[in-house]
């Protein structure tokens, strides 16, 4: 049996929601949707049962991708606020039942992908886990300011994995779809990055505002903010989407754009509470929930 | 020879809680997995038949 912290000289078993924060539920949240959302945008049916377990594989992926990650980073969520709580760096739970844990459910996860769709997505979603493990986490993050532009793909799977769990086959849209997300996570982690610098910084991460400073990282979340906005109205010019999504696209880019300039043209003192930067963060969450709506509204329901 | 007082006494009834919620968990994991499998089979008979 997995156990965990040692209480006296007996060691207790791992508390189930211990194991459970391990998955990042939040970001799992995110990628559940973001899966759907290309399974669902996918032409043609798909049975339900297979959809679901589908999107359950994929969830349980992304769960394992999280706990690997947490595994490896236990040392340095210790030094930061943010995650020092996490179950690793609390003492509330061992590495090596992490480690196992992430594992055991990675392979679960590419079993069950493989039961209930095909070997294309099993292959895509394996590629998705050992990139964010291996790629993103243990060698990009803690060697480079551009970690996350390059360790954005591993978060940006998910659509291309539902939408091939569907067909069998990749297409324009969900590489689109794809491409959306990879630049959506430069300027989201980056408005993080603002506000929790000093974190970022005592862990010794090198992240953008720690390295390049303030002033240069606000202009490349503007500069990213615009290439976003159009990638994610292209596949309306394109005829990949019709006016529902396009209308959608181009008003919410618009926002975010705007939020941007606020904070990519801005100088901050002492004490300045980040609001712009906060604002940007929570409204990208929203911005990038409410485009993949639209593309299966859009989908279902066209104008 | 006297215990570390940094070390907190066993809490025995902690442990059992522990071992319990784990196995209910546990069980209802496979149950539901079993289930699962099972509906998956059914409906890939369906596509393939």
């Amino acid at each position: 049996m997995a156990q965990s912290l040692t209480h006296g000289e007996t060691a207790l078993p791992a508390d189930w929601r211990d194991l459970f924060a391990l998955t990042k539920p939040r970001v799992m949240s995110l990628v559940v949707f973001t899966a759907l959302c290309g399974l669902l945008a996918a032409p043609g049916s798909v049975h339900p049962v297979l959809a679901f377990a589908s999107i359950l594989a994929i969830a349980l992926g992304a769960g394992a991708s999280g706990a690997l990650n947490q595994w490896y980073e236990a040392g340095i969520d210790a030094k930061m606020k943010r995650t020092a709580g996490r179950p690793l760096p609390a003492g509330r739970l061992d590495r090596q039942t992490a480690l196992q844990f992430g594992v055991g459910l990675a392979a679960f996860s590419l079993f069950l992908m493989l039961f209930a769709s095909n070997w294309q997505a099993t292959l895509l979603l394996a590629v998705s886990i050992l990139f964010y493990v291996f790629v993103y986490t243990m060698w990009l993050k803690p060697r480079t300011p551009q970690n996350i532009v390059i360790g954005g793909a591993a978060g940006a799977f998910p659509p291309l994995i539902g939408w091939v769990a569907a067909t069998g086959s990749i297409a324009p849209l969900p590489v689109l779809l794809f491409l959306l997300i990879f630049l959506w996570t430069p300027p989201h982690f980056w408005a993080l990055a603002l506000f929790v610098r000093s974190d970022y910084a005592a862990a010794g991460i090198p992240m953008m505002p720690v390295v390049a400073g303030e002033k240069s990282t606000r202009r490349q979340i503007l500069f990213y903010a615009i290439i976003m906005a159009a990638g994610a109205i292209a596949p309306w010019p394109l005829g990949y989407t019709g006016a529902l999504y396009g209308w959608t696209a181009v008003i919410l880019s618009a926002i975010f754009v705007l939020l941007s300039i606020q904070v990519g043209t801005r100088t901050t003192g002492g004490g300045d509470t980040m609001q712009p930067e906060k604002r940007l963060f929570a409204f990208s969450i929203a911005y990038l929930f409410i485009l993949f709506g639209a593309v299966v509204a859009d989908h279902w329901w066209p104008l | 020879m006297t215990q570390d007082p940094t070390q907190e006494p066993f809490d025995e009834a902690e442990y059992r809680r522990r071992q319990r919620s784990r196995a209910n968990m546990m069980a209802w994991m496979l149950g539901g997995l079993a289930i699962l499998f099972f509906l998956i089979t059914i409906a890939k008979m369906q596509i393939f038949a």
